[in-house]
């Protein structure tokens, strides 16, 4: 009796045994596990210390005792006389801001997607390939361009160009707060709706707008009732993804509100980590995380229910394009000025700020190349040197390519493998936790994934060491938030491998390791490849995400742009930004070259 | 010595039961077709055996070797199962010359590259592929990829060939071709093979033995001819053979006395038959192959006179389709023929090629003469 029942323990043993061994297991057991410290554990951890009194809390309140556990911080900010101040303002400020940048970018990419997929507008390749741009440079690149257009003298500093011409000095409205953040943000995100919308129109099968011309339909018609509904799908996912992003937009709200006291979540957490507030700052990051979760939700949903009538898919089909007619040049013209405003004139506009020797005089005389190459005058800017010879830029540079190229690579072998458990695990149990829990930080804002990263990893935990201000630190938390981009390009990559490839070098005798380095990864490179400079370019100009980790010791190019804003040396913070739009610009044409999309 | 055996084999996909405890063994130089459906389980038997797949329960032994055990827990991982297998899409890897892709078994026993190229080179030369050493798959065509897929098992001289579907993916010219290659293939080596096809003429051609499967059950596994005349099932009747067997529905009446063969009954018209021995009023299904049927001047015993609805010559054969009232009939005559759609002919269906399903069980019944 006993006998038997040993030995029945023994086979289930010995059959866990050979269900784990399957190396596919293995991978999704361990990414779990990775995944249980870079997502979950922080987040328990933020959650944890929203309860607790922090050392900075004594000056809030008297019975404050740093370690314990108190619901004061919930109460301050739910029910108290700051709850209006800092909760229910910035929310209302990051939702009015967040609808009016989708609603905008909405309408310029919907429209942009039509021109140049499905009418004779000429140059359609090219204008394509240009119209990308103005999300692949940083999204705060639009807002330093503005203030340095219309940059009044009411908040102190230089003034703008417009002021300087005109010697009218703009309204607050126009200079700071809603109207620039949703105006400049519109123009950072339509490329995304544009990108999503053409690829949608541009699958459609047109002989489905054809059989409807045979039956006898008018151009608009069909447009109407036959091309649109079949974009819906895209069209709503591009509001709703486009909503969450500009949630957790941090550089050009707190550029372009904070002067004017106009905060949003994103910009309130920031506010209140440094002044030691921290819980405050995580609670209102949970509610940012929230608020992003649920709205994608419901775009998963949406897209799940209307995916049944989703005729787009698989190879391009030739479009029958609708002739604009007269209206050809006219649209012509709109497009290129569009283009031009939202990538020309903020370059422009930087580099001619950058050549300013005294700020806010725009006048010829006072150009100068100090700010690029001067060897550093005590007069100006502290006497720091310019940014192609000054160490602490050039430093900050290598720190931000170092952290570039880390992130890429490591979040790119982890693709890999979260591709390989994902397809090779396909429909168990286990691969579909592994692919959606590498979803989760998607759902994160970037502002609060940072957050997560400060409230874990300040304070020595058993065997980690405290990682804030360590170079590790900033880099985990860019691997851990591109995840859901690099899984996905892994999974995809592994798609199209398959797994007889991998089974047959089984067969031939290759164990596990032979077969990852002989096959998959040989066969998957490539794809991965161009997930790394995607990746390379996202945290070349990433600043809300690490805004709250970065030290001086490793300060990236991104947040030298933050502070020397700041400080008010524009001239320094817009030569930077500049340093970034070329590596990312040049990035984006070479992942071009290999054959990837844009990023999205 | 049977060189594969596998007992009570089961696999649950969820809440799928692909193969639902089969048991079957492959003697030693025998070519074993698995004959079935999409969706019958046959791949999923092959994966098995193959040791990509784990079994959810049951055993197999590969040359008397316990390979899988779901009882003692034991299971051997399809690199040290001494295996070889070619896949449906050749699996070829793109980024390996022919060479390298045939060479890549022994690169990974560790043979010296010496020895590496005389095997590969002597492959090579036996599936005639000379001279194709440094092309790469994408370069080749699809019977070209497919030979070299046969040479990357080959040259590891493995114990069992598993075939899944190899010939899937040719056209039907070369397919015929690849089919004599592969037969002359086994001869020579006598390598003991189990292959998988949903194509009954593979099945039919280069088989010494074939398991007909349906839903995870084997329903018939003989030789290709009993296979074919004696179905042991409705199904495996259906499902060999073309063009389709053809059915009559009927209940069994008692012959003439004295001769003791069963009639049956149906459309208040008797068919004679060969069997004996079957109680009266048994409800059965009446079978025969199109190629049976013969056409007759005069209505007589056994005939019945129907209606030309279609007729599609194929060079040396023709195929009839005919009707008489609701029954349909398919007729394969070995000749070219006048006869035009419309017309009434008679048809003969000779006792002793009809053959007798119970139509509850579906199965055959057995005929004592």
């Amino acid at each position: 009796m006993v006998q038997g029942e040993k030995e029945d323990i023994r086979i289930k043993f010995s059959r866990l045994r050979n269900y784990i061994r399957q190396p596919h297991i293995i991978i999704s057991l361990v990414l779990l596990l990775l995944l249980l410290f870079i997502v979950l554990i922080p987040f328990i951890k933020m959650v944890k210390d929203s309860f607790i009194w922090h050392f900075g809390d004594t000056r809030l309140s008297r019975s404050a005792r740093p370690g314990s556990f108190t619901i004061f911080h919930w109460r301050r900010i739910l029910a108290s006389q700051i709850t209006r101040n800092v909760l229910l303002r910035p929310l209302l400020n990051s939702l009015s801001t967040a609808l009016g940048v989708s609603f905008f970018a909405l309408i310029i990419g919907a429209l942009l997607a039509w021109l140049l997929t499905r009418t004779d507008l000429p140059f359609r390749r090219l204008l394509a390939t240009l119209a990308v741009l103005p999300y692949v440079i940083p999204s705060y690149i639009h807002a330093l361009a503005w203030l340095t257009l219309f940059k009044n003298d009411r908040i102190g500093g230089a003034v703008g160009i417009f002021q300087y011409f005109f010697n009218l000095s703009p309204p607050n409205w126009l200079s700071y707060g809603y109207f620039p953040i949703v105006l400049t943000l519109s123009i950072h995100y339509f490329p995304y709706t544009f990108l999503l919308l053409s690829a949608s129109l541009s699958s459609i099968d047109s002989r489905l707008e054809e059989s409807g011309e045979i039956l006898g339909a008018t151009r608009s018609y069909i447009l109407r009732r036959i091309t649109f509904p079949l974009v819906i799908p895209a069209l709503l996912s591009s509001f709703i993804l486009t909503f969450s992003r500009a949630l957790g937009i941090f550089g050009t709200p707190y550029f372009l509100g904070s002067p004017v006291r106009f905060f949003t979540l994103s910009t309130q957490i920031y506010s209140s980590i440094t002044n030691r507030i921290p819980a405050a700052g995580y609670i209102l990051a949970l509610m940012l995380v929230a608020i992003s979760s649920t709205v994608i939700y419901i775009n998963q949903r949406i897209i799940g229910r209307r995916k049944g009538f989703v005729t787009i898919a698989g190879k391009g089909f030739r479009a029958s394009l609708t002739p604009l007619g007269r209206l050809k040049y006219p649209a012509l013209f709109l497009v290129v000025a569009l283009l031009i405003i939202s990538v020309l004139l903020p370059l422009v506009l930087l580099v001619w700020q950058t050549l300013t020797l005294y700020p806010g005089d725009y006048s010829l005389d006072n150009l100068s190349l100090l700010f690029w190459i001067g060897r550093g005058n005590t007069e100006f800017a502290e006497g720091e040197a310019g940014i192609l010879r000054n160490p602490a830029i050039i430093k900050a540079a290598w720190n931000s390519i170092k952290l570039a190229l880390t992130a890429a690579v490591l979040s790119g072998f982890i693709g890999i493998f979260i591709g390989y458990a994902v397809v090779k695990g396909r429909n168990t149990k286990l691969a579909n936790s592994v692919e959606q829990i590498f979803f989760l930080p998607y759902l994160v804002p970037g502002i609060a994934f940072g957050a997560l990263y400060l409230s874990l990893f300040t304070h020595r935990i058993g065997p980690i060491p405290a990682l804030y201000g360590t170079f590790f630190l900033v880099a985990l938390v860019c691997i851990a938030k591109n995840l859901p981009f690099t899984g996905r390009a892994g999974i995809t990559a592994m798609l199209q491998i398959g797994n007889e490839l991998e089974e047959a070098s089984e067969i031939a005798g290759a164990r596990w390791s032979t077969r990852f380095r002989r096959i998959i990864l040989p066969l998957s490179i490539r794809g991965a490849l161009a997930g790394f400079i995607l990746v390379f370019i996202t945290v070349m100009r990433e600043l809300s995400l690490i805004i709250l980790l970065v030290t001086p010791k490793t300060r990236t190019l991104t947040t030298m742009t933050f502070r020397y804003q700041e400080q008010g040396y524009t001239q320094f913070s817009s030569a930077i930004s500049v340093l970034i739009v070329l590596i990312v610009v040049v990035g984006e044409l070479i992942s071009r070259k290999m054959g990837k999309k844009s990023i999205i | 010595m049977a060189v594969v055996e596998v007992r009570n084999l089961t696999k649950v996909f969820g809440e799928v039961l692909a193969v639902d405890g089969i048991s079957f063994a492959v003697e030693e130089s025998n070519f074993l077709i698995l004959l079935g459906p999409s969706g019958c389980g046959k791949t999923t038997i092959l994966r098995m055996i193959a040791g990509l797949e784990i079994p959810t329960s049951g055993e197999i032994y590969i040359k008397d070797r316990l390979v899988f055990s779901s009882k003692k827990g034991i299971f051997v991982p399809a690199r040290k199962r001494g295996v070889g297998l070619v896949f449906q899409s050749y699996a070829l890897w793109p980024h390996m010359t022919v060479f390298e892709n045939i060479a890549f078994g022994l690169k990974v026993k560790r043979l010296k590259p010496s020895d590496i190229k005389e095997k590969v080179e002597k492959v090579l030369d036996f599936m005639k592929l000379e001279g194709m050493t440094n092309r790469y798959p994408q370069e080749m065509s699809g019977g070209q990829q497919q030979r070299v897929a046969l040479a990357r098992m080959l040259v590891s001289a493995p114990d069992i060939f598993l075939m899944d579907e190899p010939l899937s993916n040719l056209d039907a010219k070369l397919r015929l071709e690849m089919r004599a290659d592969i037969k002359n293939l086994h001869r020579e080596t006598g390598a003991t093979t189990v292959y998988v096809t949903h194509d009954q003429v593979e099945g039919m051609t280069m088989a010494s033995e074939i398991a007909v499967l349906n839903h995870g059950i084997i329903e018939q596994l003989e030789q290709p001819k009993k296979v074919y005349h004696l179905p042991s099932s409705l199904f495996v009747a259906d499902f060999i053979g073309s063009p389709t067997i053809n059915k009559i529905e009927g209940i069994t009446a008692l012959a003439e006395e004295g001769e003791g063969i069963v009639e049956i009954e149906f459309e208040n018209m008797l068919l004679a038959t060969s069997y004996r021995q079957i109680s009266p009023g048994r409800k059965v299904m009446a079978a025969i192959r199109p190629e049976n049927i013969s056409l007759v001047t005069a209505p007589g015993k056994n005939t019945l006179q129907v209606q030309v609805n279609t007729v599609l010559p194929a060079g040396a054969e023709t195929i009839l389709q005919v009707s008489h009232s609701k029954l349909q009939f398919n007729i394969l005559l070995t000749r070219e023929t006048d006869l035009e759609v419309g017309e009434k002919i008679n048809i003969y269906l000779p006792p002793e090629k009809i053959l007798i399903f119970d139509r509850e069980s579906a199965e055959l019944l057995p005929n004592i003469s």
